[in-house]
């Protein structure tokens, strides 16, 4: 039986738990924030969007996201190329956040997401299930597709003045990627270890 | 205020999914979770000290972010740096004022403001003040939102490096502010992360008399 009482993370106050009408979210009495909520968090739903992330993510990295012309001569750039040229222009620390926050993390996030859903979907036992949810709450923060998705917008703007600029299939695939980060990264961790806890029993 | 905190009720709540412990007296830093086995804190360890030294930290490194320039662009004619607001007005001026109000909030106003806040967080805590706990709740929630936004002009700089090396026309080289720069944003959520929001509801004037916890545990139970 999970537990009648709900502490409210930002501000400690004890609440007791109650009903609460289906898709809503029960706030603090003290400080307002979302304690739990009663909606149907749907691990096939959640699976799909993994399976897809993790297809747009190889499609987003593979193409090259603009092409730039200027004066017949022609530039084009990956997320990797961003890196790599960040990286030989002197900016190690550039490279790396960008490596960390647009590949490494949101990698993880995919993965650890896949390894989390696949066999709560199937109620199947994994080992390192608590590992897993642990470090895809850790990881969570860290990962920034739409913030590099925003930056690739406002460099289209810098550069459409002086050179001739075109989207490129990397563009397309940020775009999808942004989408379906924001729709994992909404996923409560509190919701998914209840659900986690009914189907063991 | 009515309120009992799970410390006073000797409860103790799991941040990573959400458990309710009773807690057992566990020295800090040496109790896990039974259920997810997170570590489990009654308060963030060394909550103010670490957030104070992360944040003064980032203060000192936001003066060269911004005094130094964050890129070079040299043309056939001309050659000319950029700091992080005169990247910004230069895309006022050229017409973008869409783009440039969101570079302008990213880079300027949020670094800013999660500094002020959390400045203000971390004295208000320490004078264990009464003031307004809900709008400085509030701003702390904003600020752990908005905080990653700033790292825009980061990844701006990379992607232009990397599609601006035209060799007779055109190049752009990073300058040392962006490193600088990536440094605050990474700092300041850090010093977010390790700021203890529970600490702003712990002044004592909200806090319940001990001989009067007894009967307000069995209300909420």
């Amino acid at each position: 039986m999970r537990s009648q009482l709900a502490i409210c993370d930002h501000c400690d106050t004890v609440h007791q738990r109650v009903e609460i009408p289906r898709g809503t979210n029960a706030h603090c009495q003290v400080c307002g924030c979302a304690l739990y909520s009663n909606r149907t968090t749907n691990i096939d739903a959640l699976l799909a969007i993994s399976v897809s992330a993790l297809i747009v993510f190889i499609i987003a990295n593979a193409f090259p996201i603009v092409i730039v012309e200027l004066g017949g001569e022609q530039n084009q750039t990956t997320l990797w190329g961003a890196i790599l040229a960040s990286y030989e222009s002197g900016i190690s620390f550039v490279a790396g956040l960008a490596a960390l926050l647009v590949f490494f993390f949101p990698m993880m996030l995919i993965l650890l997401s896949l390894y989390i859903f696949l066999p709560m979907r199937f109620g199947i036992d994994v080992p390192g299930f608590a590992k897993a949810m642990r470090l895809l709450d850790a990881v969570r923060p860290w990962s920034m597709v739409e913030v590099f998705f925003l930056g690739v917008l406002v460099s289209l703007v810098k550069l459409s003045g002086d050179t001739d600029v075109t989207p490129a299939m990397g563009l397309w695939g940020f775009a999808v990627l942004t989408l379906l980060m924001t729709l994992l990264n909404s996923v409560d961790m509190h919701e998914l270890w209840d659900i986690h806890g009914r189907k063991r029993r | 205020m009515n309120r009992i905190t799970a410390s006073q009720a000797g409860l103790i709540d799991c941040h990573h999914c959400g458990e309710v412990c009773r807690d057992v007296g566990a020295t800090e830093g040496e109790a896990h979770c039974p259920r997810c086995d997170a570590l489990m804190h009654r308060r963030k360890p060394g909550s103010l000290a670490r957030t104070w030294a992360l944040l003064i930290t980032a203060v000192i490194l936001y003066i060269p972010a911004n005094v130094l320039p964050i890129m070079h662009t040299s043309t056939l004619f001309e050659s000319s740096s950029d700091t992080i607001v005169s990247g910004v007005l230069v895309l006022w001026k050229g017409g973008s004022w869409d783009i440039a109000l969101i570079v302008f909030v990213a880079s300027v106003v949020v670094p800013v403001l999660k500094i002020l806040v959390l400045a203000i967080l971390l004295i208000s805590v320490r004078r264990a003040s009464n003031w307004r706990p809900h709008d400085r709740a509030r701003l702390f929630q904003i600020i752990e939102k908005v905080g990653h936004w700033s790292m825009l002009d980061v990844f701006v700089v990379a992607l232009l490096v990397a599609l601006v090396h035209f060799k007779t026309y055109a190049t752009v080289e990073a300058g040392p502010a962006i490193v600088a720069f990536g440094a605050v944003v990474v700092l300041t959520m850090l010093a977010a992360k390790s700021f203890d929001p529970r600490m702003i509801w712990d002044s004592p004037e909200s806090a319940v008399a001990p001989e009067n916890i007894e009967s307000q545990v069995s209300q909420h139970e």
